[in-house]
């Protein structure tokens, strides 16, 4: 078997399988760690698609930064007794059918158009080598207003979340 | 080289949006949910680095960077309305918060 099609399949097992632990453990803790997973996975995906620094961000940014934050707060918020209750709500079998036929329609229509969409040919000598500088590129010539007003956002929830989990006096 | 088309990735991309649209309807815990709509962003920033390389360019990754900002930005509020919840309800069951319903 090739080294590509072994990686891929071994990366999608891992975010998938994650995936589902993460849906469906009593434990929030168990969900948490399963989550971890399937981000490793999606990042091992990322790496083999070539985007080396979406693979960086996604490791230090979710698996540092974003997991951590939720490992506090279900330190902070007590969760024992609500792994003791029912976990999924009575609706879930409409929920079910509803994701099922979604998936089926969505494949159906992927396996009809997959003939159109194929890897492009990169020219080589156009632009700087690597990922990074590539994305770097793109990202302060053509998307310098969204960049800055993506950190509008980031102070905007800084603000919000301090302001709604601080103590009411 | 890559070996793989994007077809496959897209594959894998719906898998998850799948699971985690799933586990957003159906479980109770809130924290749960927040973990499974992180899932599905997860699942879109496949979609477009998969679409980046098939289009031949960086723009797909650069867009995948701002659905990364949205998502952080999204875990920091959910998880503060969360604790506030917690504190002012003790509970973090999603269909005991019931305050707007008659």
């Amino acid at each position: 078997m090739a080294p590509d099609v072994l990686f891929f399949s071994f990366f999608s097992l891992l975010a998938l399988v994650g995936g589902v632990l993460t849906v469906t453990r009593r434990s929030a803790v168990h969900s948490a760690i399963s989550l971890i997973v399937s981000l490793i996975g999606v990042a091992g995906l990322f790496l083999l698609q070539r985007a080396e620094f979406l693979f960086a961000v996604q490791i230090v940014l979710y698996i540092g930064g974003i997991m951590v934050l939720f490992l506090f707060v279900i330190m902070l918020v007590n969760l024992d007794e609500a792994a003791k209750l029912r976990q999924f709500n009575r609706q879930w079998w409409i929920a079910g059918a509803c994701v099922l036929a979604l998936g089926a329609e969505a494949l159906y229509f992927l396996r009809q158009g997959a003939g159109s969409l194929r890897l492009a040919v990169r020219s080589s000598g156009a632009g700087p080598d690597g990922n990074t500088e590539r994305v770097a590129d793109t990202l302060f010539t053509g998307y310098l207003v969204p960049f800055e007003v993506a950190s509008v956002l980031l102070l905007v929830a800084i603000v919000g979340s301090v302001f709604l989990a601080r103590k009411r006096t | 080289m890559q070996a793989i088309p994007p077809t496959y990735y897209l594959m894998v991309s719906l898998g998850l949006v799948l699971i985690g649209t799933i586990g957003l309807l159906t479980r109770r815990n809130i924290v749960i949910i927040l973990m499974s709509i992180e899932l599905i962003l997860n699942a879109v920033n496949i979609n477009l680095v998969a679409f980046s390389n098939a289009a031949g360019n960086e723009r797909g990754q650069v867009f995948a960077i701002f659905v990364i900002t949205v998502a952080v930005a999204e875990a920091a509020v959910g998880l503060g309305i969360l604790i506030a919840l917690f504190r002012n309800k003790e509970t973090v069951l999603a269909d005991e918060v019931e305050l707007l319903k008659w």
